[in-house]
């Protein structure tokens, strides 16, 4: 049977065929519909499904059971594994018990990220395989066949979708769940599971022995495909094999052809590749991994063939797409190239940029903020919807998560005389904000650390995490409070105030400049979104005759204001925060029955 | 030579149901045996920002329409449907719903939205045919004011190598089983606009 899947819909469907035991991750664009499907696909099969803390979490909770003899995936984005890194690069020495599949979403183009780094550089500097889909099948079937490989050489793997293939959608076949297992074994072994100096020297070792029967084994991988045709060549991985594959078509030319899916590379392929053509191009997002090893086999094999990519041809940022690499191969062949159809008459269009909700608690939040601490003041902030507030004002920097607590930090230290207030959400601070909370009190930084909490990790779709009290899976658990732990890191002055509530929320903010310490403020206001979902009655608010047309509204900035003929007036998008009816100069906003 | 039987792009605002439109399109290509893909917009695009959908019926490549490329741009508001258009093919049919939702950077005055007839103009001047309706309005017509993307489909209905049978088919799979009548009855007069 066949099903219209999205990409990660897919790779979860793949996990659950292949007998997947336990899926942990951490949400992040492109990669958080994996956990969220495998929660849906709970029912065709026992497993165990969780939403981490962080991605290092995820993955040792995965490589834990898969030492307990369980196939285990960990899940997140490709900045996700930067925090994921230390597990990851040992347990490439230590190996698996059961499969242990990484899958690691990367973004080209940072249509949802900070940065746009290639996860196949992270899988070789591990010296792990890793399996580079071009559509939700392929990604499918690779997960099924990543534990398979994983079990084979004793060695985790990595899937690596692009936001192009996790959030594509296609017909994909749809096979039965693996039978339930048994229940998993720890079993001891010293030797390979305890990474002591004399044992890890040993591993290395045998890692380094594993990399020529990998790359034996993948030369027949089913994404690994070789068709030698004319004496110019076609080398791609990963999505920019489909757009090679659609450009020979339609440019209905006889190349040869290499589409590369699983490395380490097929240097076998490559090199019989080089010995048929005089001249190849190397296409590939991002970094020139197969390029680089291209250009080293070129040397033993043809020096004189002529190697393109990177240099002129394939750009090595953002995302490659289908006109870009079809022009690229017509320039290569000396044919015409498609023109890009221009853009219409956009200098007339509004700019339509995400932006903050109506009613969004953290814009009042920043107001508050803003109106204490003033415009000197520094504001480090994080990662989350609340980037998006950058301007207000109240957003200098973006670093990565949990970073907010630990630049001001550095900032105080740097010699900053000016007040320090810095913000994140309340799942960046369970993420990552927790040792830098810690560390500033250790060190006695002193700085206000703001915590957006809106109850959910909003930005990726509103998943649960640790202070909801509630799991992946909807089961209740243990809640854990906020206050209690930013106490227990050391923070000296602890207020939790409503954002909706103007007055109080500046006097806390006071409080917090004026505290000679580390204080912090949890400003808690459910997100929007989903107060609208759980259905309770907003009030409704108006702009009375009194309005003198001061603006002060409209910069606030709620999507809910409008300016028409002189005076304000509410829209329709109105949530009934009353933040805007605080903050009125001439009290012309108010509360109507309804 | 084409690399596909017949190529979408479908745009909107954050919240007007653009993936619902992709979704039974591609259901009802599954149904039909053709092979189907697509792309779509997620995360940050989802506050309020525009958003783009590719729908590819009858293909194995890439799930991206070509600049240039597109057989049918489906637009919920008419600011997105010219803010897309480089997407149509100079033959393609341009499906626009005229209700404008208007950006926070209008509402708070930083930018003026253009009248419809400067929307509407440069679109036409770059497709084979303009077809603009209030689906809004028909949709509110149906008694259920958010099938507007709903109205929008029953319009594209005709345009794209699938049966009507099997578009309704696939709509009953992706929405609720008490407002399907609803949901029916704006696609029937979405296509009863273009007819």
């Amino acid at each position: 049977m066949r099903e219209y899947l999205l990409g990660n819909a897919a790779i979860a469907r793949g996990l659950l065929e292949a007998g997947v035991g336990v899926v942990a991750g951490y949400p992040g664009t492109p990669s958080s519909e994996i956990i969220e499907t495998m929660v849906d696909l709970k029912s065709e099969r026992p497993l165990h499904v969780e939403w981490s803390v962080n991605e290092k979490v995820a993955l040792e909770v995965a490589a834990g059971a898969s030492w307990t003899g369980r196939r285990a995936a960990a899940t997140m984005k490709h900045v996700g594994l930067n925090v994921a890194a230390d597990p990851f690069m040992t347990l490439a020495y230590l190996g698996v018990g059961a499969g242990l599949l990484l899958i690691c979403a990367d973004d080209p183009y940072c249509h949802s990220s900070q940065n746009e780094q290639d996860s196949r550089r992270y899988a070789q500097f591990a010296g792990i395989p890793c399996l580079d889909p071009k559509n939700p099948g392929e990604a499918k079937e690779m997960a099924v066949f990543a534990f398979e490989l994983s079990e084979k050489f004793n060695i985790p793997v990595m899937l690596r979708p692009t936001t192009r293939v996790s959030h594509a959608r296609a017909d994909v076949e749809i096979g039965q769940a693996a039978a339930p297992p048994r229940p998993g074994r720890f079993i001891k072994n010293p030797a390979r599971r305890v990474a002591l100096p004399s044992h890890a020297r040993l591993l290395h070792s045998e890692l380094l022995a594993k990399q020529a029967a990998m790359e034996e084994a993948l030369e027949s991988a089913p994404w690994n495909n070789l068709a030698l045709h004319g004496d110019v060549g076609i080398i791609a991985s990963g999505i920019a094999g489909l757009y090679a594959k659609e450009a020979i078509f339609e440019l209905d030319e006889d190349l040869s052809f290499l589409c590369i899916g699983a490395y380490p590379l097929p240097k076998k392929l490559i090199s019989r590749m080089l010995e048929h053509v005089s001249r190849v191009m190397i296409i590939e997002e991002l970094e020139p991994v197969v390029e680089e090893q291209v250009q080293i086999l070129a040397r033993i094999v043809n020096p004189n063939a002529e190697i393109l990519g990177k240099e002129g041809f394939i750009p090595r940022e953002g995302e490659l797409d289908y006109l870009l690499v079809r022009n690229a191969i017509a320039r290569m062949l000396g044919k015409a190239e498609r023109v890009a159809a221009e853009s219409a008459a956009v200098s007339i269009l509004p700019p339509r940029p995400p932006s903050l909700c109506a009613g969004c608690s953290h814009r009042a939040t920043y107001y508050a903020m803003r109106k204490v601490f003033g415009k000197n003041a520094i504001y480090p902030s994080d990662i989350g919807c609340y980037t998006m507030a950058v301007g207000m004002g109240t957003v200098d920097t973006c670093l990565c998560m949990g970073a907010s607590i630990t630049l001001a930090s550095g900032i105080r230290f740097g010699g900053e005389k000016e007040g320090i207030c810095c913000s994140l959400g309340d799942s960046t601070f369970l993420h990552g904000g927790m040792t830098g909370l810690l560390n500033a009190a250790y060190n006695k930084a002193r700085i206000t650390v703001t915590i957006l909490d809106n109850s959910t990790t909003a930005m990726t779709g509103h998943q649960p995490h640790p202070g909801t009290g509630m799991t992946a899976t909807g089961e209740a658990t243990t809640q854990v409070s906020i206050e209690a732990l930013a106490r227990a890191l050391g923070a000296g002055l602890v207020e939790t105030v409503d954002p909706y509530h103007l007055d109080e929320t500046l006097e806390s903010f006071q409080r917090a400049k004026d505290y000679p310490g580390l204080s912090v403020i949890i400003a808690r206001q459910p997100c929007v979104i989903k107060a609208r979902r759980s259905n309770a009655r907003p009030k409704s608010f108006l702009v009375g005759e009194e309005c003198i047309g001061c603006k002060i509204c409209l910069d606030f900035g709620c999507p809910a204001i409008e300016f028409e003929k002189d005076k304000a007036r509410i829209n329709a998008l109105c949530t009934g925060c009353g933040v805007c009816a605080a903050i009125c100069s001439a009290s012309a906003i108010r509360e109507v029955a309804r | 030579m084409r690399t596909s039987e017949c190529d979408l792009v479908i745009v909107g605002v954050g919240g007007q149901g653009v993936i619902l439109i992709s979704d039974v399109i591609g259901r009802a290509a599954v149904m039909a045996g053709k092979p189907v893909c697509g792309a779509e917009t997620h995360g940050m695009a989802q506050r309020g920002g525009s958003v783009i959908n590719h729908t590819r019926i009858g293909c194995r490549f890439s799930p991206m329409v070509a600049s240039g490329g597109a057989d049918v741009l489906v637009a919920l508001e008419p600011a997105e449907a010219l803010r897309f258009a480089h997407f149509l093919s100079p033959t393609g049919v341009a499906l626009v719903n005229t209700r404008p939702v208007l950006p926070s950077t209008v509402t708070c005055g930083r930018a003026e939205y253009p009248l419809l007839q400067e929307i509407l103009a440069p679109l036409k001047a770059r497709c084979g045919k303009l077809i603009a309706m209030d689906a809004t309005a028909l949709a509110e017509k149906a008694g259920i004011a958010v099938a507007m993307n709903v109205v929008m489909l029953g319009a594209l209905a005709g345009h794209i190598p699938l049966s009507e049978e099997l578009i309704l088919q696939a709509l009953s799979l992706v929405v609720p089983p008490k407002f399907l009548e609803a949901n029916k009855k704006a696609f029937a007069l979405g296509k009863a606009e273009v007819e």
